[in-house]
């Protein structure tokens, strides 16, 4: 079986617990605005590896990943898009290893289509981006009803599950949107952390050397007071539906 | 009054150096190690013991802060007293408040007064007075031109034709033949332990067993080395004398121990302007001193950390007077005051004392800065709670450098310091004739263009046939590589034999080998630069197809690359293979060669910051590295080369072998604080993890930095926001504003791990 692969990253400390080896998938449905790894969209592009490829570029740094109870991280791109590889690799990389599994995705996945996946990962880091319908559609270029129901399948597997959500001024802000995203956490079981992710512009790069047009022009990174305003209508809204 | 009996007994034995200490072998001959081993007290503890900076200690350093403020405005030099030459007793006493200060001397009799070291090379001493505005008296040229020789006239008056053309090409470069060749560590602990008595009687037992049947050149030498060794003890006492001290009886209590080691280090930084002036492993060794009067309740812990404050203080502000072209090898004024701190003992004990941490927490007291050049002997075996507070340090400094105590401690025992940046030694009993480094880069260029330089457009290296196929054959160019690597290798080293014979007659280091014992193992450390460069260059040649580009002189000085190839820095064996060869090819070739005195041959893969330099006197290379750029660091991949995050980039430098390369593999690793973890403690442990396995790997020396690219670009614009904005380099830290704006960019533009 061969898998579509953009890059790795042997020491990754932000995706997941502990230093972690991660793996950026290549190929994403989505196209969200803030996106700071466009080239990881086109499908038909990337390295093309096994999954034997890939243990042998874990395998040297498989202490450093134990001793600081870390893992393996798969991300994207969009890394259910090629669920059968990544569960193939999972169970290698817990059959070999024992290591911890995180999949970091955007839930635009046919729950049907992640069943064996979930089978051999441990902690899923579930981006919710948008929880208004046609905002979502407006900022992805996709809706949202089949990243909604991914949650739920998660939630009735419970399933740990890391939200992320990246807060852009005026576009991920607003006090509804918020207060919907904390009452839909609030009904899912085994959420273990919510991660608050500040956009920042630092990808503005690759979309210039892709030559596309970065929509985003001109918004602001948000500021530590507005990270901290969204968060507490988060958590607020999240108690208030558990 | 009259004293009772017991009174004065009780006195005597308060005074009594050597109290409360265990052991015996060390009582009868030096040996400064037994005396550590039988009475240091390991520390597992934290970090919370700890006590803030007094208001003497903020006050001084507030003094000083100001002085190098003034320095910095006046271009990088204070003050020079033209009219002296230095000695170590040149100079009256000098302070910088005499009433503050716990532990007082200075090279001259005032602060940043920078002395003239003349027996090096007088030119050296000449240019840098004139270019910081100042001149050297006509009286004092004369006499080290006409009437008293120096080493730099004795290089030059051996030196071949072919090794000043070498020299020029900068083929080799860097080499100590103009100015002192340093990165010998005297055993400073000795004048405390036993004073300066016990040791001129110990050189003068020394020199009376040398009355032998045969007086062999050796023995002479030797012969007139130990005379002057006891002659500079004389001098010592002599300089100690004059701040009001006799050091002739061992220390009797912490604040005389540090004293007194720190009189011994100030002779040798009077006597000799060495380009590494470092110090050795001197904090655990002063914890003994420092515990026993805290048992005596003769010390508190702010008096503790003050004693250790006030003497880092005085290693930050050691100066040398050095020209601008000096600065552009070893950049930001650097005087590699290098303290090896923590490691094991060969028991299985750790040597981690309170007195490591004291030694770290200066840089809170103080703040950050590059000298004292804080290396900490790291092994997986360090107590957790040190790890850690190393790894928080590092993070919020980035002012330390690691080095494998688990790779060094089977070579060189449980008592070596580092010279300079990544040199080991065991101290007292081994030292090293410096040799800076050659470049493999530029003999790769031989080997393509037949021997001539692809700069100067003249024959330096052996006169081969030139390659003149339209692409490059990987067999073809290493065979005519090896040839040039064979050539390089014997000139490389007749050419330090020159200088060392030289450096031993003209400018020998009187005081510092006094601190020695008579019969020490003495290297020959040589180095390469270019590693990456020339490993990545035979990776393309062997797995790409590399069109070189000839010129009108048929010199290949471009090359067009097709496809791709493995670069060193991604964990690839068909790469990283290339590079652990050269390393031990070279280091074989050396080792065919007589050394003078008897040296060992040993190598470093380190560069200081002399890679900028060498990247500008060398030509484009088949790597894709175009003419002038630099070369990456010690044994960096090159920049934006490692693509597969930091462990890979780890992995490789991890392969290059220590046995081939004794005398150090330097790695300077950036990374993004975010990019280390999300929070301060998952940042501390994973910087840890990440300590522990490169030491793991076979890693050697690691210097780490933690800062965001946006932090220096910052700095560069507003210096005056930054001024003890500190910085690792290679295998040595520097005041990022000293740098020259050409080494800012360098830093800049290296990988930063985590950079998106």
């Amino acid at each position: 079986m061969l898998g579509r692969i953009h890059s790795i990253d042997t020491f990754g400390t932000v995706d997941g617990p502990g230093i972690r080896f991660v793996l950026f998938m290549q190929g994403c449905a989505l196209q969200c605005q803030f996106c700071h790894n466009p080239d990881t969209w086109d499908t038909s592009i990337g390295r093309q590896a096994t999954v034997d490829d890939i243990i042998a570029e874990i395998e040297p740094y498989v202490t450093y990943y134990r001793s600081s109870g870390g893992g393996i991280t798969v991300t994207g791109g969009e890394p259910t898009l090629q669920a059968p590889f990544v569960a193939e690799l999972f169970k290698r990389v817990k059959e070999r290893f024992g290591l911890h599994t995180a999949l970091d995705s955007s839930g635009f996945c046919e729950p049907r289509n992640g069943e064996e996946l979930m089978k051999h990962t441990d902690l899923v880091l579930l981006d919710l981006k948008q929880m208004n319908e046609k905002k979502h559609t407006a900022l992805t270029s996709q809706s949202n009803e089949r990243i909604l129901r991914f949650a739920a399948f998660l939630s009735e597997r419970e399933k740990a599950v890391w939200i992320r959500h990246v807060l852009i001024p005026g576009v991920t802000d607003e006090y509804e949107d918020l207060a919907a995203l904390g009452r839909f956490i609030g009904g899912m079981n085994s959420v273990e952390r919510i991660e608050l992710l500040p956009y920042h512009r630092m990808g503005v790069y690759k979309w210039q050397q892709l030559g596309r047009e970065y929509p985003l022009e001109g918004v602001p990174t948000p500021t530590e007071q507005e990270v901290a305003r969204a968060r507490s209508i988060i958590d607020q809204a999240r108690e208030q539906a558990k | 009054m009259v004293m009772k009996h017991s009174e004065v007994m009780e006195q005597a034995r308060a005074n009594e150096p050597w109290r409360g200490f265990d052991g015996a072998k060390w009582k009868k001959n030096v040996d400064v190690n037994d005396f550590i081993e039988r009475n240091i007290t390991p520390y597992e503890g934290n970090d919370r013991f700890l006590a803030g900076p007094t208001d003497n200690t903020s006050q001084l350093w507030g003094a000083i802060s100001e002085l190098l403020y003034q320095e910095r405005q006046k271009g990088g030099v204070l003050d020079i007293d033209v009219n002296t030459v230095s000695s170590i007793t040149s100079h009256a006493p000098g302070y910088i408040d005499k009433e503050k200060e716990t532990i007082v001397g200075l090279q001259t009799d005032a602060p940043l007064r920078r002395a003239v070291q003349p027996y090096g090379g007088i030119r050296m001493a000449a240019d840098a007075c004139e270019a910081y505005g100042y001149k050297l008296p006509e009286e004092m040229e004369r006499l080290f031109t006409e009437i008293r020789k120096t080493h730099n006239q004795g290089v030059f008056d051996a030196y071949t034709t072919e090794m000043r053309a070498a020299r020029k090409a900068g083929i080799v470069t860097g080499l100590p033949d103009a100015y002192g060749r340093g990165r010998i560590i005297g055993d400073y602990r000795r004048v405390a332990l036993y004073g300066v008595d016990r040791l001129i009687a110990g050189k003068k037992e020394e020199q009376l067993q040398l009355e032998v049947d045969a007086m062999t050149e050796d023995v002479i030498r030797l012969r007139e080395e130990l005379s002057e060794q006891i002659r500079s003890l004389q001098e010592l006492k002599k300089m100690a004398a004059s701040y009001g001290f006799d050091i002739s009886a061992p220390a009797t209590n912490a604040k005389e121990a540090i004293q007194w080691l720190y009189f011994g280090y100030l002779a040798a930084i009077k006597e000799q302007n060495g380009a590494a002036m470092s110090l050795g492993r001197v904090s655990s060794f002063l914890d003994i001193y420092i515990e026993r009067d805290l048992a005596e309740g003769a010390l508190t812990e702010e008096q503790a950390q003050e004693l250790v404050d006030h003497f880092v203080m005085k290693l930050r502000i050691v100066k040398f007077l050095r020209t601008p072209d000096y600065n552009e090898l070893f950049s930001g004024d650097p005087t590699w005051v290098t303290e090896a701190i923590g490691g094991m003992g060969l028991n299985g004990k750790t040597r981690v004392t309170k007195n490591s941490f004291r030694f770290l927490h200066t840089l809170y007291n103080l703040g950050p800065a590059p000298e004292p050049n804080l290396t900490v002997l790291w092994s997986a075996q360090l107590p957790e709670n040190f790890k850690l507070y190393c790894a928080r340090v590092s993070a919020e400094t980035s002012s330390i450098q690691y080095e494998s105590d688990d790779l060094m401690r089977p070579h060189f025992g449980d008592d070596y310091g580092i010279a300079c940046c990544v040199s080991a030694m065991r101290i007292g009993k081994q030292m090293q004739f410096f040799g800076a480094r050659a470049n493999l880069a530029k003999a790769l260029l031989y080997a393509i263009n037949g021997g001539v330089d692809e700069k100067l457009g003249i024959q330096v290296g052996p006169m081969i046939a030139p390659i003149r196929s339209a692409i490059l054959d990987y067999d073809e160019v290493v065979a005519r590589f090896e040839i040039v690597q064979e050539w390089l290798a014997k000139l490389y080293m007749n050419t330090l034999n020159v200088i060392h014979y030289m450096h031993d007659k003209y400018c020998y280091e009187r005081v510092e080998m006094a601190l020695h014992d008579r019969d020490i193992l003495r290297t020959m450390a040589c180095g390469i630069a270019g590693l990456s460069v020339a490993a990545d260059s035979l990776s393309a040649i062997k797995h790409a197809k590399v069109r070189p580009i000839r010129d009108e002189r048929g010199l290949a000085v471009d090359f067009l690359i097709e496809g791709e190839y493995p670069q060193y820095g991604n964990n690839d064996d068909r790469v990283d293979s290339i590079a652990v060869d050269l390393v031990e090819g070279f280091m074989n070739k050396l080792r065919k060669h007589q050394a003078y005195r008897n040296a060992l041959p040993t190598m470093s893969v380190l560069t200081i910051t002399s890679n900028v330099v060498y990247g500008k006197k060398t030509g484009t290379t088949p790597d894709g590295r175009k003419a002038g750029e630099p070369f990456a660091p010690g044994a960096n991949p090159m920049h934006g080369r490692d693509r597969k995050g930091a462990l890979a980039s780890l992995a490789s430098v991890a392969k290059l072998p220590y046995t081939s390369s004794l005398d150090g593999i330097s790695n300077t690793f950036s990374i993004v604080p975010k990019a280390l973890g999300k929070d301060k403690d998952a940042r501390f442990s994973n910087l840890a993890s990440l300590l522990d396995g490169y030491t793991l790997s076979g890693g050697h020396h690691l210097n780490v930095n933690v800062f965001d690219r946006e932090h220096l670009l910052d700095a560069m614009e507003h210096p005056e926001k930054y001024p003890q904005l500190t910085i690792r380099v290679s295998g040595y830290a520097v005041n990022f504003n000293k740098l020259t704006k050409e080494q800012q960019l360098d830093v800049i533009n290296r990988t930063f791990h985590g950079a998106i």
